[in-house]
Order: structure tokens, then sequence, then C-alpha cells
């Protein structure tokens, strides 16, 4: 009777087999983190830059006040909940240090590109390792990104 | 054994042939099954091609489906509390079900009608009848929310409902119980019915921009029971026809003394010459009272305001805008084609199907081919009126809807079946069993002038051994077929939650890149609002307290809350911070008698909390959020009304003492 079933199990598998082309076998193997290693052997991902629309941001050595009010308000509604200014972890790390750690365009690229970055940024997901919560989109315009990176800037004591 | 043996073998070599052939292009022996599941399969990951609106009868809500694979997307709560998401019972959303009888949290909604433009779905709303406590709902399907409920003076038994205009002019709400009107006296005996009881169409009007309802006005009409109606389309664009039983205006076992007649009928109403008249102040102002309730999506909050007046026509007074046409046995669905030409009366204890001709009633009001009148109201020759009758399409004829290729489908509640006739030669073309006794049936714009004549859903009423058994309750079913051939084919049972009536189905392109993915912080309105961790605070004033507190991934702030005293009435206004697609939080907190609120990313809502003893009260986020939701979690503190516990409140500060550390073990 084993015989049998083993049998019958054969004419299943075969089956399956037979039904399945090449795409449905080479999804089968393909996992996330191979993918993500082919993204980042690309010779075109700058890790630096990170992805995203933000490629050359112009920075000033002096801060404009301005920009970092209106970063500050930003800030208060959907940044400070998660990101303490100090260098403590809160849900997310601290912002103490932010803009040395990273570059302009990086931080404006990740706050505006979030999953994206998180699904394929080295550092991001390094990130993600310690905080294990995804940083949430918050559908931060392109202004609104540029002046929560003067607000940095601000905090990390540019003048 | 060995004989079986052999026999098993062959059986498995089989299986093996018949999976190998299954690889190929079907034959027809085999694709009534196989083809079945492959038209209705939605593979992981893919959207479905059609929404299906389904009525959800004495669930009082509305549920959306996916078509063709009959997933369940969503619930909509529209005339019944619903604890889940907090809808009726949040201090936002208690207006919404607030009458003319006080808040009433349940209700029986049978009819859904999809907005339209040029007779067409325009995907905008969709609206929904109420029929116990007599409302009209209107369901922003931007938002996938109740938008708006509209309660209907002088009305009882909303059946005749929600249907609509061409151009979304006028929703129209007819009354299926006659009952005194509401401001002469209703205490009298019931078998002065013929004397005292009336009935009352509604012509509710639509704002084009903003959806916003308004009785218009009333239609005063005799004391008979209205069922169904719809709108004219294209050249009848002025008319909408309502069918109508109990002509024999009894009020008691109906069931035998509303059967008594031969023929009921079918009113045709101009409402174009209606409107005029209601326009022109020929109407009367009417002392009443409804309720008029409307959700802002800027404040996240419903106001409800009771209305006074409404200006009634009536019927008997007007003598070009209602006649009635004569209409076999009992008449319930009133269905007119995509042309506009024909109007389908199903009688349901009729054993044919009679088709009215807009052209020849058109032609018989001209002629004055009137057989009497009914109270006031002029009465069509039934033969003047008649395009022709469908012989003998089955038992219990009931809804009919058109598959814009010249041909109608009926359900057959007692021979259960669905019917398609041709709606020119009236000859039955093909029937097909449904499990069991349907009653309504959908084709995507189905009752519009552009039908999409792909799938008919059939939702039947009884389902008796199609699932597995669930106790004496079963669910009723929704039944997809196959209408795009010769012959219609049966693809798959779904079961469907509450009792649906009408359905409603739609293109998913028309609605699905419109919908809200989140609120923006920013413009929300709500004077409880909290922007930010930086503003949430407890205000104490008097007895009341109020908590503003926010969410997110995965923290409340405050989350440690002390000083509430016994006899506040504590509010808490919950803002959730997220500005992203698919993350609402949850709030529950223990002993809460009222329910939970499900907050959508940037929007505020609030319930009202009366601790009942002193003590220590949790809360937490009820819908998973992040690895860290388990961790979502607060405290508040209740003292005795005497206490001197000062309001105290915050997030992340309030530390335990460190020398009642716990000890750490091992290394």
């Amino acid at each position: 009777m084993k015989k049998i079933i083993v049998f019958m199990s054969i004419s299943v598998v075969t089956i399956l087999y037979a039904c399945s082309g090449g795409n449905n076998k080479s999804e089968a193997t393909t996992d996330t983190s191979s993918t993500v290693a082919a993204d980042n052997g690309n010779p075109s991902y700058d890790p630096n830059r990170g992805e995203g629309k933000f490629t050359k941001v112009d920075v000033s050595s002096t801060l404009d006040a301005a920009k970092a009010e209106a970063g500050s308000k930003i800030y208060n509604v959907k940044c400070g909940a998660c990101h303490k200014l100090t260098d403590e972890k809160l849900v997310g790390p601290g912002w103490k240090g932010v803009t040395h750690r990273h570059t302009a365009e990086w931080i404006m690229n990740f706050a505006t590109n979030t999953d994206d970055m998180i699904n394929k940024d080295p550092k991001a997901q390094a990130m993600l390792e310690i905080c294990l919560v995804r940083m949430p989109n918050q559908n931060i315009s392109d202004d609104d990104a540029r002046n929560v990176y003067e607000f940095m800037r601000k905090n990390d004591g540019v003048k | 054994m060995k004989k079986n043996t052999n026999w098993l073998y062959a059986l498995g070599a089989a299986f093996l042939l018949t999976g190998f052939y299954s690889c190929k292009p079907k034959n027809t022996s085999d694709a009534i099954s196989g083809d079945a599941a492959q038209k209705v399969y939605v593979a992981p990951g893919k959207y479905d091609e059609f929404y299906n609106f389904v009525s959800g009868g004495f669930n009082g809500q509305m549920s959306v489906y996916g078509l063709p694979s009959g997933r369940l997307l969503k619930i909509i709560p529209i005339f019944s509390v619903f604890p889940e998401n907090g809808y009726g019972y949040s201090e936002e959303t208690k207006p919404m079900l607030n009458t003319s009888h006080g808040f009433v949290p349940w209700d029986d909604q049978h009819h859904l009608e999809l907005s339209q433009t040029n007779g067409e779905i325009d995907g905008r709303w969709i609206f929904a009848n109420a029929n116990n406590t007599p409302r009209v709902a209107r369901v922003d399907l931007t938002t996938f929310k109740t938008a708006e409920i509209l309660e209907l003076p002088n009305s009882a038994g909303n059946h005749s409902s929600p249907f609509i205009t061409e151009n979304t002019e006028y929703v129209v709400a007819g009354t299926r119980f006659a009952v005194p009107m509401d401001n002469d006296n209703g205490d009298v005996p019931i078998n002065t019915y013929r004397k005292n009881f009336k009935a009352s169409i509604s012509f509710i009007s639509v704002d084009k921009n903003s959806g916003n309802m308004k009785v218009a006005f009333q239609l005063r009409v005799p004391p008979v029971d209205f069922d169904l109606s719809h709108s004219g389309k294209g050249k009848s664009h002025d008319w909408f026809f309502f069918s109508c039983y109990n002509t024999e205006q009894a009020s008691t076992l109906l069931e035998v003394n509303a059967s008594q007649r031969d023929k009921d009928f079918i009113l045709a109403v101009n409402w174009k010459k209606l409107e005029e008249y209601a326009n022109h102040g020929n109407g009367k102002k009417e002392a009443v009272q409804y309720a008029h309730n409307v959700y802002d999506e800027k404040t996240h909050s419903a106001t409800s305001t009771i209305e006074k007046e409404v200006t009634v026509l009536d019927a008997k007074d007007l003598k070009d805008v209602c006649y009635f046409i004569p209409c076999p046995k009992s008449p319930h669905g009133c269905d007119v084609d995509p042309t506009g030409e024909y109007i389908v009366g199903s009688g349901k204890l009729a054993a044919l199907i009679p088709v009215f001709s807009f052209d020849k009633i058109q032609k018989a009001i001209a002629d004055k081919k009137f057989i009497g009148n009914y109270d006031g109201i002029p009465v069509i020759e039934y033969e003047a009126a008649l395009y022709g009758e469908v012989k003998k399409p089955g038992l219990g004829p009931l809804h009919t809807e058109f598959d814009g290729r010249g041909n109608a489908v009926t359900t057959m509640f007692v021979s259960s079946e669905i019917v398609k006739w041709n709606i020119k030669d009236l000859k039955v073309i093909d029937r097909e069993p449904t499990y069991y006794s349907p009653g309504h049936l959908c084709i995507p714009g189905g009752d519009t002038r552009k039908p999409n004549g792909k799938y008919v859903i059939v939702y039947n009423k009884i389902t008796k051994d199609r699932y597995l058994p669930t106790g004496p309750e079963l669910a009723q079913a929704a039944q997809l077929f196959d209408i795009s051939g010769d012959k219609m084919k049966l693809l798959l049972d779904f079961p469907t939650v509450g009792e649906p009536h009408y359905g409603q189905a739609v293109a998913a392109s028309l609605i699905k890149d419109k919908s809200v993915k989140f609120f923006d912080i920013n413009q929300n309105q709500n004077p409880y609002v909290t922007k930010g961790e930086k503003e949430a605070k407890v205000i104490r004033n008097g007895k009341k307290v109020d908590v503003y507190i926010t969410q997110i991934r995965s923290h409340f702030v405050p989350d440690n809350i002390e000083g509430i005293k016994m006899g506040d009435q504590v509010y808490w206004h919950v803002t959730n911070l997220e500005q992203d697609w698919d993350v609402p939080h949850g709030f529950a907190i223990k002993g809460a008698n009222n329910a939970e609120l499900l907050v959508m990313p940037g929007e505020t809502q609030s319930f009202e909390w009366n601790p009942e003893k002193p003590g220590m009260y949790p809360f937490y986020c009820t819908d998973f959020c992040s690895a860290l939701h388990q961790e979502m979690q607060g405290y508040v503190r209740v003292s005795p009304a005497n206490s001197n516990v000062a309001i105290s409140f915050s997030t992340g500060a309030n530390l335990p003492d460190t020398t009642t550390a716990p000890p750490l073990l091992g290394k």
C-alpha cells in the first residue's frame, strides 16, 4: 500500500513540475536578500546620496534661519514623536550629529523616498536592525525636506 | 489485495495523464469547472476588476467585494453602530445616527445606487436607504465612509429608495407603509386607513459639487405600498417609475388582502414637471421634524441638524404629472432598459413579465386612453401602455437588470433561477438555476445607460446545503455568473454578510485611483486635534477632563496620566500622527462601556469615558502597527472624588524608582 502512496505522490509532483514554467521556479528561489544584494552591488547606486530625486543640494556655510524655523514646525508635527534632538534613540535615532553622519542628499532622499531607501540602502537597513520599526513615510514635500534638513543643521550647531 | 493494488496503480497512471493533459487547453467536457476556476481566480497581489457594493439588509451596513474573486474588501457602517471602529460611539460619529426619534443605532439597509452623470456611473458616491426609520445616506467613494444621512418626514418603510435620476439631480424615496402624516393626528383607529393614511414620495436634491442632500419636495400619493422604482433614461429622462401593491388599501393580513386584485400599478411620475410646480410655489409647506446629519472631512466630525419644514405637492392636484399603469399581481421590481423605452414590471405573483413602452405611454396620455382614475390619478389602459409580455418566464419574477446587448436578466424567486430574455422579441433565451430563491441581481451598470454585460451577480435568500452548516442561521450568498456568451455560466458562490438585497457593481478603474490614503494632519480642523506631541495635554475643566493624546508607531503621548477622579467625565481625543497609507491605530481602555476607536492616519476621534471605580486603567493600541505594537500602551490612574492627586501626564518621564529595579539575572 505504501508503494501506491509513493507512486501517487510522484504523480502529483510530476504534474506540478510539469505545469510550472521556468519563471515560477526562479521566482521561488529569489528572495529579497538576493535582490537587495544585486542592487547594492550595482555600481550606479551611490550610498552617500541614497536613492531619490535629490542629487545635489546647495547648502551654504551659514544657517538659513527662516528655513530652519519652518523645519522646526514640521519636526514638531511629523518627526518629533520618534526622533529626539539629542543623540538618544527614541523610536528612531536621535538627531544630534545626523548632518555629520549623512549627506544632505541622503537625508532628504530618505525623508521623501523612505520605503525604497529602507529596501535598498545599507545604512538604512543597518539602522532598521537596531530600531526594528520601519521609518514611516510621513509624506514630506521636497521643500519640507529641505527645511527639516536646515533645522537639523541648526540642531548640529550651524549658525 | 493484489487486484486492488493494480487497480490503484492504474488510477495513479490515469491521474498522471490527466495531470499532464490539464496543462493544455481544455476541451468542452472538463471546461465547466476548470474554466470557472480560472475565470474567478485573482492571483495573490492582483486587483479585482470590479467593485461590488452590496447592501447589508438587517445589519444596516454596506459591504464591498471584489469581482470576480468574491473577496470581501470592507464593511462600511452606515445605519448601524460599528464597535469595531467606533462608528456611532465616538463623539465625532454619534450625530450621524441622530433622528427625530433620537439616537437610532440600527436600521435595515436594502438598496444602493451609485451616482450617475449622463446616465452612466460616475464613481463619486453611493446612496443607501434605511427601511425602518426612513433615511437616505450618501457614502463617499474616496474615503469609503458615510458622508451624510438624511431622515425623511411623512414616511414609513422607506423601501422604494434610493433610486436616482440620470445626473443624480434627485434621489427618490417612496414609502412602503402608508401612515397618517407627521403633523396629522396619528392616534386614530387602524381601520380608518382609507380615510386617514397617506403615502409620500420624497425627492431629494443632490448638490453637484458637494453631494449634499436636501428634501426638495414631497409628492403626496394615495395610501398604497410603494415598492421599487427606477428613473427613465434618454428619451424618458424626465420620468420616474414606481411599482406599488396593496391597491386594495388593506391594513391587515396583507398576504391575502393585498393580493385580491388582478392588477396593481406602476406609477409614472413626470419629475421635471413636478419640479417646475415646486419651483413655482405650488407646494404647501408643512411643519415636520427630521434630522440631517453631515460628516465633515476636515473636522472629522458630524453635525446633526433638525429640519422643520417640508414642501408637499398633492398628486391629485397636479393634472399632468402622475399616471397609474396597471401591472399584474403585486409588482416588485420596476426596471428601465438602457434605451429608456422599455419599463419592466415584475409581478411577483404573476406568470408573465409585462414590458411597457415609454412611447406608448406618452401616446396613451396624449390620447387620454384612461380607464378611470384612482384617488384622482388617471389610470392608463393596460394594453395602451403595454409593449408586450414575456410568457412563461418562470415563477415569481422579482428583479431585472440589462446586459447592454438588448437582453434582460430576471430573477425568479419561486422557481429559483435566472432567466435571460430578449427585450425586442420577448423570447426567453436562456435559464440557469440559482441556489436558492434569488432576490436581487446586479450586472455592473445594469440599471444605467451603459451596462457592462460581463457578469451577473445574484443575491440568494436561501442557501440550505451550499455551505458548511453553521447552526440554524446560514450564510446568505451571492452567485457570480458569466453572461458574456450565449449560455449563462455559474462561476462562483460566495457568502455575504447580513442579508444582501440590491447590489451595484462598477469597474474598479473608476474608483480605485481616487482612494484617499491618509488625511493631511495639517488640514485636520477637529477642535480637539493634537498636532504633534508637544501639544499633547490633559485639561481639567470642573468635572470635565479632555485628554489630547497622540499616536505614532509605537507609543502614545501621554502614556502616564494621573489625577482623574471619580465622577469625572473624561473625553479621550485621539490623534493619529502618521502620514502614511494603511497605518491606522486603535485605542481601547479597560472597562470602556462604549467601544474602541480606530483612528485613521491624520485623523482625530474621541470617546467619552466615565470610570466606575478608583483604580488603575490600562489602555493600548488595538490595530497591529509595528514590531513594537505590543509596547504601545499606557496607564491612567483614577482616584476617589475627594483625592488631591493633581493632573499630571507624560511619556517616558515618569520613571519607576531605581531602588526597586528587578535584579538582573545571570550576567
